[in-house]
């Protein structure tokens, strides 16, 4: 029962990270673009995690921890660049 | 695995892929990037905590003790989410950003935009 | 000089070791005392003035409050997304705050993004008037009227100003 949700779960995930792409390449604004890269990282967390879950190993939360880190400073820094033209002030 | 842990681990992870599935629909289906904010922040929140609720009850059960360092994750993105929102909506309006004609308060959007307190009161304050 | 100049920041930084290296043997609480007391000793000194938590069980019962709106925050939108986009009415409102306190503000924005249909936008200049946008929105006195009374009023008691 487990990795039949597991497997349902993923798929869910993918479209997810599909819809995503579809608002990163499509976007009419910049900002979209940086929210879907945002939502992007959220999804990629999720399916690292079930990975995890699937093949019963604890080693892809830190991963999972890098890329939560990575994510938010990585949004920060665009929209910091794109408000004022400069990262570190 | 007893059977209750894996209906527990099952639940949670559908509801947490549902609501991730449905935070990236509503940020295809909004019209504008104002409305689209809304969905990803406060959907795939919920979703993701599913998720790892889920891994935290499938990792306990794994290593025989209670393993909770899934919640540092729940706890990071439950802090982080808005902050990236608020930046995603300062740039949005900075870059002047139309949003749907008939959003209300538009006359507003120059003044956020200068953070400028608003000249005309609300009605009833 | 005080052994534990920011003890707020001490207790998270001892919790968020513990909880990355997921034990709780002898040499890792070793370490995080270690941690601890040195990491807020050497910062210490390059930080602004930070107001001091004033009620800490108003404050644990108001994240639990928030808790409980994050879940229906959820809920919520997820139906207001699937459900018919025609009848979504958004709209910018302003919010005007007497929360004097940088922190105080940071975590009423916080917040208003993570509760139902409304995400923060902006803080005017003066730091009196909150910006947000509403997903749905039905009556504007009547949003701004809850904000103020579900959040404000708990915030301003928590930090006392």
């Amino acid at each position: 029962m487990l990795n039949l949700t597991i497997i349902i779960v993923a798929v869910c995930i993918c479209i997810a990270l599909i819809l995503n792409l579809w608002r990163l390449l499509q976007g009419p604004s910049i900002s979209d673009r940086i929210l879907a890269l945002d939502t992007m990282y959220i999804n990629a967390i999720a399916l690292i995690l079930l990975y995890g879950i699937y093949i019963k190993s604890a080693l892809y939360f830190e991963a999972a921890v890098l890329i939560a880190m990575l994510g938010f400073v990585s949004t920060a820094a665009l929209c910091k660049y794109l408000l004022r033209g400069d990262i570190i002030e | 695995m007893p059977l209750y842990l894996e209906i527990i681990i099952c639940v949670s992870l559908l509801i947490g892929g549902a609501f991730l599935l449905i935070g990236s629909y509503g940020l295809v289906r909004l019209p504008d990037i104002y409305m689209r904010l809304h969905s990803p922040t406060k959907a795939s929140t919920l979703g993701i905590t599913g998720v790892l609720v889920a891994s935290m009850i499938f990792q306990s059960h794994l290593k025989g003790f209670f393993s909770i360092q899934e919640l540092l994750i729940t706890l990071f993105l439950l802090i982080t989410a808005p902050v990236a929102a608020n930046m995603i909506a300062k740039t949005a309006l900075h870059q002047r950003t139309k949003s749907l004609k008939d959003t209300k308060g538009q006359d507003l959007m120059e003044t956020i935009r200068d953070r400028e307190a608003p000249t005309k009161p609300p009605q009833n304050p | 000089m005080k052994l534990f100049p920011m003890p707020f920041h001490s207790l998270l930084l001892f919790v968020v070791w513990l909880l990355l290296n997921n034990s709780i043997s002898a040499g890792h609480i070793v370490l995080a005392v270690f941690f601890a007391i040195t990491i807020p000793w050497l910062v210490t000194g390059m930080l602004d003035e930070h107001p001091r938590i004033l009620k800490p069980w108003l404050a644990i019962r108001y994240a639990l409050m928030v808790l409980k709106d994050i879940l229906t925050a959820n809920v919520e939108v997820a139906l207001l997304v699937i459900g018919p986009i025609k009848n979504l009415s958004p709209g910018f409102v302003a919010v005007p705050i007497n929360v004097s306190s940088d922190l105080g503000i940071t975590v009423l924005a916080s917040t208003v993004s993570l509760t139902p249909g409304t995400v923060s936008a902006e803080v005017s200049k003066d730091k009196a008037w909150l910006y947000i946008h509403a997903l749905h929105l039905d009556d504007e006195a009547e949003l701004i009227e809850s904000i103020k009374q579900r959040y404000e009023k708990p915030i301003k008691e928590i930090f006392g100003c």
